[in-house]
């Protein structure tokens, strides 16, 4: 049976804007939550008052985001079974246990301790109310994990192998799918990114308030923090991001050649492509300036390894079609007599390859039928959208280098206690929205460059579908867009509203002389 | 030890374990927020009912969040089949719980009336939709639904969102919403200011004893009036999860269980024992009250789930597609896995969760949200 075109393109459609509006509040709750532990460590070893009320500002605008986090990942954890329910039913084996881990392990405490952190300030003791903030921070990045486990398989699928008689893909070793190398990688450079983006928010206000002369001594010693948490954060990052090209080049040659525009092998090391207009009709690169051997040197770390360009994988694609169209048939074999040892073997052998088959599904019902145009065109339907990747990727990685400029020298002047002068305020103030571009960016990379699989050569993206109908999925979509859009702009808004009020509008600080301690009126 | 049909058994009771957790710590939440205008009559009286659940209530929410993802990992086919075939359904209920964190957050953002008849609207609506919805999705399962799979094991549906509407869904649907309503009644009454408690303990009363009639109503029809359905082959319960591989009759009963299995009585036994202990406590006794009504909704739960028992999701459309406990799981590894998983973390999770509401005991009084109301 073929999936309606117009399903799995709105669901794909449904799949990236929830998933991208997630990822806008994701991130800097993963961040904020390691600088909310950094300032309130830094309030229980010192006893002094403002650091308290440094963590009890910036968390009432991490309270903000986290609200909208979760708003938006409900859908997240419940889209697979309504929108990709034969995905669901194909991988569910192996996927779902991280997602299920992910909760019991991460979400729970996460969610957990939460309400603690905003309701526990007058009801347990300094050191333990610190512990939960430090949990809730460590929780919020091992939810990250998880969720990264789950998403490195969909990019490399190890330790699984498809079952004939249950129609799915079985685990065959847990191990494999922790340690996925995809997923190290993944994780550190994802949750980086997560710390940068909190270091932003809180550099880029703190810049506000000091251009405006509010709120000094509280900016200052948050944009001291931000500083140093962002460099270290931003230097993994883009560290951690060069390990994760790494790793793509290993196991997703196709999504690494489309990053790079690059249409033919080049003879070792390849050039890296700074700069060009990616041509899909004539497969050529217009106006590239390229940087000799870099390339080669990012994706292999060697100088002899050659790089394969997209042309020569469409053809190892043909192949892969050859094959799994070989394993295809033995599955059916299989299906109807589990004995018949032929099939076994030829499934055995060429099972690594069935996925390509599968792609030959968006045109034909048996993929046994199929013409050598077919397997053309279905070949060709490996090649990623060539043009957004490449520009998504540059502009990502130019994001991340300017980081590390901004923080490094956001570090070097708090270091000197000269964090003042208006210029450096000013574009402190103004890089608030980089990391968000960059985040969305490297999510498009990640994931839009997986296209057409759901499951990198196993499974496509166009047969996970469910089977409903384009009207069922208008109406989520439209539905999800609008409220979402809603919620956004009125998360704006509070945010807004509550960075403008600052410490001072808030009467968190400084103290008025009137004004009654905190914890003596509730204790 | 752990074979396939123990393991299958064990996650069975675990998603069971997880629905109820769910139904009895989110519960209390949902029937609070519905009756948000029912209960405080002023602003202040507000505060005190949200401040009694918004501690604790992003915690409990993981209950159901932590259910999606189990049932993924051990029921791929009942998570697949059940989410993308009530797919409308679950788009309301996914607004529904979308509206929550926001709303609860979002709230005492902005002092303006109009801005919080908004939010509590949202709250009040996503508690009654959700306590609804999920009722009415379980009086379905015993009704059947209208699915099939085809060889792939690709689920088509035939059926829209309204059909879903059935008179004993209906029934259901009002079996869930009266007895979380007296769920989170009881828990204002344990843990609101006197003036509010006193006005929940009446609410309670009242939920309490529609629940237990309308509970007993719906177990006469399903016994008369709804045909049960039957693995009417040999019952392989350590074959390949491939439903297509048995047969289904339609026209028992589902009470079927009962009569072989006379302890399973003692949960519909517990349903009504915790009602009336509704009835006898609370408002004189706040723990004992809400106690009990936990009491009522894990009998409630269960009773539903020993007479469904071994289906999972019945289907009228196909019945051999039907998914049981011997047919829809993951493999043996995963389960046995997941199972390791659980029995470690399941017991650290209660730990600090009752840790939290150990910190959070007592009363919020209106005394209190005068003098502080928590920076959140």
């Amino acid at each position: 049976m073929i999936v309606d075109p117009d399903v799995v393109g709105l669901s794909r459609l449904q799949f990236a804007l929830t998933a991208l509006y997630h990822f806008l509040f994701v991130p800097l709750t993963l961040g904020l939550a390691f600088m909310l532990a950094i300032m309130e460590s830094v309030y229980v070893m010192t006893g002094r008052e403002v650091w308290k009320k440094m963590t009890q500002f910036w968390g009432v605008l991490f309270g903000i985001n986290f609200a909208m986090g979760v708003a938006t990942g409900v859908t997240m954890e419940f889209q697979f079974g309504t929108n990709w329910a034969y995905y669901s039913h194909y991988v569910g084996d192996i996927f779902g246990a991280p997602l299920a881990i992910e909760g019991m392990m991460a979400f729970f405490l996460e969610g957990t301790l939460v309400g603690l952190f905003f309701f526990g300030w007058d009801r347990i003791s300094r050191v333990k109310h610190l512990l939960v903030t430090w949990f809730l921070a460590l929780a919020t990045s091992l939810s990250a994990l998880w969720i990264l486990i789950a998403n490195a398989w969909m990019q490399n699928p190890v330790g699984a192998a498809f079952n004939p008689e249950t129609m799915r893909m079985e685990v065959t070793s847990f191990k494999d799918v922790i340690l996925n190398p995809v997923a190290q990688a993944k994780f550190v450079h994802t949750v980086s990114a997560g710390y940068t983006m909190g270091a932003m928010f809180v550099l880029s206000i703190s810049a506000w308030y000091l251009l405006r002369g509010r709120n000094v001594d509280f900016a200052k010693r948050s944009m001291t923090v931000a500083a140093s948490f962002g460099l270290a954060a931003a230097l993994s990052v883009v560290v951690l991001g060069d390990e994760s090209g790494y790793s793509v080049s290993e196991n997703q040659k196709m999504k690494m050649a489309a990053i790079e525009a690059m249409w033919e092998t080049e003879p070792a090391p390849a050039s890296f492509t700074l700069f060009g207009l990616p041509d899909v009709k004539t497969h050529e690169t217009h106006l590239a300036v390229r940087v000799p051997w870099l390339m080669g040197l990012i994706g292999t770390r060697s100088i002899d390894t050659p790089i394969p360009g997209i042309r020569n994988l469409v053809d190892d694609a043909k192949i892969r079609i050859g094959n799994g169209i070989r394993a295809y048939d033995a599955m059916l074999v299989l299906r109807e007599n589990k004995n018949d040892a032929q099939a076994r073997a030829i499934l055995t052998l060429h099972d690594k390859d069935m996925g390509y088959a599968l792609l030959l599904k968006r045109f034909m019902d048996d993929p046994r039928k199929a013409t050598p145009e077919d397997i053309q065109k279905a070949a060709d339907s490996t090649v990623p959208n060539v043009p957004v990747l490449f520009w998504a990727f540059r502009i990502m990685v130019a994001c991340g280098m300017y980081f590390i400029l901004l923080f490094g020298y956001a570090f070097w002047r708090a270091s000197k206690r000269r964090l003042d002068g208006r210029g450096f305020l000013t574009i402190a103030f103004w890089s608030l929205p980089l990391p968000w571009v960059a985040a969305e960016l490297g999510w498009i990379v990640a994931e839009y460059g997986r296209q057409p699989w759901a499951i990198e050569g196993v499974l496509p993206t166009a047969l996970g579908a469910s089977s409903l109908t384009a009207g069922q999925v208008w109406i989520s979509l439209s539905g999800f867009v609008l409220f979402y859009t809603a919620l956004a702009i009125i998360d704006g808004y509070l945010m807004l509203k509550f960075a403008r009020k600052g410490p001072d509008g808030l009467g968190l600080w400084p103290p008025r002389p009137d004004a009654i301690p905190v914890t003596a009126a509730t204790t | 030890m752990f074979d396939y049909e123990v393991l299958r058994v064990i996650w069975w009771a675990l998603i069971g374990v997880l629905l109820t957790g769910f139904a009895i710590m989110d519960g209390f939440d949902f029937g609070v927020a519905a009756l948000l205008r029912v209960l405080g009559r002023t602003e202040e009286e507000r505060i005190v009912l949200l401040e009694t659940i918004e501690p604790t209530w992003e915690g409990n929410q993981v209950w159901f969040i932590l259910g999606g993802g189990a049932v993924f990992a051990a029921w791929p086919l009942l998570y697949a089949a059940s989410f993308s075939g009530l797919y409308v359904a679950m788009f309301v209920l996914l607004l529904a719980f979308i509206v929550r964190p926001v709303g609860f957050n979002f709230r005492e953002k902005v002092e303006n009336p109009r801005w919080k008849l908004v939010w509590d609207s949202a709250l009040i609506a996503s508690g009654v939709i959700v306590m609804l919805v999920c009722g009415v999705a379980f009086g379905n399962l015993f009704l059947g639904l209208p699915f099939r799979f085809d060889a792939d094991l690709r689920m088509t549906w035939d059926g829209g969102f309204f059909a879903l509407f059935k008179p004993f869904a209906l029934l259901t649907g009002l079996v869930s919403l009266s007895m979380l309503t007296a769920h989170g009644a009881t828990w204002a009454a344990m843990k609101a200011d006197h003036t509010i408690a006193a006005r929940a303990a009446q609410v309670a009363r009242i939920a309490s004893l529609a629940y237990v009639v309308l509970y007993v109503a719906a177990g006469i029809w399903l016994a008369y009036g709804i045909p049960g359905f039957a693995i009417s082959g040999p019952v392989v319960t350590d074959g390949v999860s491939n439903p297509l591989a048995k047969q289904v009759a339609m026209g028992g009963t589902w009470f079927a269980g009962y009569l072989t299995h006379p302890w399973f009585w003692l949960a519909p036994v517990v349903g009504i024992l915790g009602a009336i202990g509704v009835q006898l406590f609370v408002g004189r006794r706040g723990f004992a009250g809400f106690a009990s009504s936990t009491l009522a909704v894990g009998g409630t739960i269960a009773s539903a789930g020993f007479a469904l028992f071994p289906f999972l999701m019945p289907s009228t459309l196909d019945p051999v597609s039907s998914l049981t406990i011997w047919d829809a799981s993951s493999s043996r590894g995963t389960l046995l896995t997941m199972l390791v998983l659980a029995a470690i973390f399941m017991p650290i999770i209660i730990l600090y969760t009752s840790w939290v509401y150990r910190v959070m005991r007592g009363r919020v009084t209106l005394e209190h949200v005068r003098k502080s109301h928590g920076m959140y």
